[in-house]
Parts: C-alpha cells; structure tokens; sequence
C-alpha cells in the first residue's frame, strides 16, 4: 500500500500480520499453544490493608509443568499483582510495569501509587487488543489507601473490596461470597484466602499445589510464600529405585574422534 | 475440544494398571471422575469383577464404560448358564476384543485392561485400544495417566519381546508385596503431574486364595 503519505506509527495494535495469519490457517496451519496458568488468584481488603492470594500449579494442557510456581509478582514495594492466564504473558507484563514504576519513582520521588499500575497495565493490555493473554488481580497500599482491581485480557478494570480470576475464580468466588464482611482483621483476612485459595486448588483441576499469601498494609509488605502446604506427596516406596549400570541394555556402540590429535600449546594467560 | 456439532463424547480421565506375576495379578485404577476442570466424584470404581479370576479396568468415557461392563458381566452369566462354569479370563479377553469390535464404526470409548490367572493359575494382563485390538502382555497402563506410568513400568518391570525364541515368560518375578508397592508408587507419582488423577486409588489383588481390595489416599488437588 504505497501511499503517497508515509504516516508515523501512532502505536495502537498493528494488524498487519492479521491477514498473513488468517491466510495460513485457512490453509491449515495449526498455531502453537500456550502455556497457561489454570489457576486461582483471589484478594481481598481488610481493615488495614489487602490481602492476595494464590495456588502455584502450572498446566501445560492436562500435565502439570509446575508443581510450585510463584503466581504473586512484585510491583513496587507497597503494590503485588496475582496473575492468571498465559505464563509467559503474566510475567512478562507485571515485569514491565514493576520496571515503568520504579522509573517512576525515581522521576516524582514518591511512593508508587496502585492507580497507576492499574492505568499502565490497562493501557498496554488494550493495545493489543486480548492477544497478551494475562488476568491479573493488582493490590496495594499507597497514601490514598488500600486499593484492589482485578485487570481484563482485554484491557478493562474492576474496583472490588474482593475479587477472584482463574480457572478456580468460582471455586474460590463462592467461599468469599459466603464469608466475607468489612473491617476484618489481619488473621480473618489471611484465613478467608486460605480458604478460598483451597477451595480452588481441591475443587479446580487446573489449580493444585500449595498457598501463596502477600499481605500489604501501610509501610509494611509481607510475602508469604507456601504460607500452606496441604498436598504432600502420599505414597513413596521405601525400597526406592537404583539404576545400575547393565541394567538398561547396550545395544550398539560408536565412537567417533572429533578431532584426530589436540595440541597443548604454552603462551601467555588470556586476558581478563 | 471439537468443533464439530456432533460430538457425543467426553473424557471423564482416569487410569487404570494391571501388572501380573507368577501366580497373582495387580489390578489398580484411580477414582476420581471428571469432566473439563470441575471433579464429579472422588469415589467412583472403574474396577469391574466378570468372574472370580477374571478381573476390568476401564478408563474414557464413564456412559459407554458403564454399558460395556454391564454388557459384558451378562454374557458372562449366560457363559455360566450354558457351560456350568465361569469364563476363564483368556475366554473373556477374547469376548471384550469381539464385543469393542462389534462397534467399530461407533465406538465405546473406553480404554481396557482386563487382568486375571489363566487356566493355569499364571497371572495375565490383557491390554486393549478402543475397538477391540489386544495383546497379551505382563504390565499395561491405560487412560489420561498411561503415558506417565508406562515408562516406569517398562524400566522396573521390562517385558521380554514378544519376537524373542523360545518364547520367554511375560509375568513379573517380582513377588505380590512388591509389585502392589510398585504400583501404589507409580500412581502417587503420576498424580503429581496428571490433572486427572487423584483422589484415591483402588488395589484389587487376585490369587489363587480369591480376591482381596485394598485402598490408599491419593493428591485431592
């Protein structure tokens, strides 16, 4: 399309690989799959501050890829993201964003505020239109308050005292519904996401493992990972498994000489 | 996920072993039952008993399983009727391979493993495909875990070819306690990284002595 105007990029999504990729699986291209989360994220706002949770099982399809992976991401140091949805596309954006924050910091001198987190991610997620596949549940303290949002592939925003996403959002959305109040305390709040985040990971397939738990309140964040391990392993064999040497058949052998004669030569240490 | 209207299947997951010894055979399936990502019940069997040496293990699709099990135990009660005896295991591994061939163009959807003693007393492990192909053979796995199993139980229990003269004995030298250890190891492990395995897994253990059912808590994640 040469057009007698070449105008500047205005960002936005370009779509002109669109056509190319619609042309190849018409004529059968299979597009690769993505490694996805199958997870369940929730938070929620107590008196003091927010509360996050989440499993740390990774699927790939029906396998699990991950028996404890970390889905609760570090923003800033008063604001932590949950993050559902493709792997690779979850870290990478709560990355970017962390980067964009601190950047900030160092350009205002202030602490990092949740909203603008919130506008970053959003304003990026739109840009390309639901292709960066991430559901995130953001949350944090800053000098307005606690704040909790829950963030769309495609780029919209909720603002919830308590929220849930993943494939166990329902699991997990049932027992928030049914016990939550206003003003709980720090040990109410960590048990009701304990809870739900276990209802996700026994009644959800795609969530499993242990319980991830970040509690924010003003000047104070803490991580706590495998703040529950309710999933040992629950049989292993006590004679155990020894591989010796003969045991798996040799059936042929080849050597092959990379290189005929190696020659060590002396000369000086190489430079540092 | 089909795109296809016309879809009349689901996988309700699962998986099944067998693994047959000198004079005893290992039959284990998990039992959990589920659909898409939601569980249906933890406590479901896919163990049927079709004769008292004669022992199934399907996994696929619980509606066509449920069918080819009640199926199946109905001819083998007729068999009792007409012959004044119950169906040896061999016979009836060649009744199920007839009756999943029968439904070639419609299958049932169910993955098999039929596991007994033989006439003889030997243990034998029986492995089947949808419609009805079979092998004997002394350890088999099948359903949504197969692939994670099968491999172990190729290392640990390393069947002899098939090809191989003078025909060598399929079965385990490993002794009852064993490979009932070896099989609750293989189903703990393959819970760790299958989705659609867990719950609890079910033992069924035949001799010579009849049958006996054990139980072990697996994952609920």
């Amino acid at each position: 399309m040469a057009g007698a105007m070449d105008l500047p990029a205005k960002g936005g999504f370009s779509f002109d690989l669109c056509r190319r990729n619609a042309m190849l699986a018409e004529k059968g291209l299979k597009m690769p799959g993505f490694r996805k989360t199958g997870t369940t994220i929730v938070g929620l706002v107590f008196q003091d501050g927010v509360v996050l949770g989440a499993d740390t099982r990774a699927t790939e399809g029906p396998i699990v890829a991950d028996k404890n992976c970390e889905k609760i991401h570090y923003m800033a140091p008063n604001i932590y993201c949950c993050g559902a949805g493709t792997a690779a596309d979850t870290e990478a954006v709560t990355d970017m964003v962390s980067s964009q924050l601190q950047l900030h910091r160092y350009a205002t001198g202030r602490e990092s505020r949740v909203v603008t987190a919130l506008t970053l991610l959003k304003s990026h997620l739109f840009s390309y239109q639901g292709h960066v596949s991430a559901a995130l549940v953001l949350g944090g303290v800053d000098v307005t308050g606690p704040h909790l949002h829950t963030v769309y592939p495609h780029g919209s925003t909720d603002t919830l005292p308590f929220a849930t996403m993943g494939s166990g959002s329902l699991a997990a959305m049932s027992v928030f519904e049914s016990k939550y109040k206003e003003g709980l305390t720090r040990e109410e709040g960590i048990q009701l996401v304990s809870d739900a985040i276990c209802a996700g990971i026994f009644n959800d397939l795609g969530s499993g493992s242990n319980v991830d738990v970040c509690v924010i309140t003003k000047g104070k964040t803490e991580y706590l990972r495998n703040h529950q391990l309710p999933n040992p392993r629950t049989y292993a064999s006590s004679k155990g498994y020894s591989f010796t040497k003969g045991q798996t058949e040799v059936l042929s052998t080849k050597i092959t000489q990379l290189k005929p004669k190696v020659e060590i030569a002396e000369g000086d240490a190489m430079e540092e | 996920m089909s795109r296809r209207g016309d879809w009349v299947y689901e996988n309700n997951g699962g998986t099944c072993v067998a693994v047959a010894g000198a004079d005893y055979c290992v039959v284990a399936a998990d039992t959990r039952l589920s659909v898409g990502y939601s569980i249906l019940t933890r406590d479901h069997s896919k163990i049927c008993e079709l004769a008292d040496k004669c022992v199934l293990a399907s996994s696929g699709f619980q509606g066509d399983i449920k069918a080819l099990h009640k199926n199946l135990a109905a001819r083998e009660l007729l068999y009792q009727h007409q012959h004044n005896k119950r169906m040896s295991c061999p016979a009836m591994a060649q009744l199920l391979s007839n009756t999943l061939y029968y439904k070639r163009f419609f299958p049932y959807y169910a993955f098999n493993v039929l596991g007994g003693l033989d006439s003889e007393g030997k243990g034998c492990v029986f492995t089947y495909d949808a419609v009805g192909s079979y092998e004997r053979t002394g350890y088999s796995a099948q359903g949504t875990g197969s692939s994670l199993i099968m491999p172990v139980l190729d290392n640990q229990l390393k069947s002899p070819s098939p090809l191989l003269l003078p025909a060598r004995d399929a079965v385990t030298p490993l002794s009852e306690l064993e490979a009932v250890d070896l099989v609750k190891d293989v189903f703990a492990s393959a819970t760790e990284r299958d989705i659609y395995t867990g719950d609890k897994l079910e033992i069924v253990v035949i001799n010579k002595a009849g049958t006996k059912r054990e139980y072990i808590d697996l994952r609920k994640d």
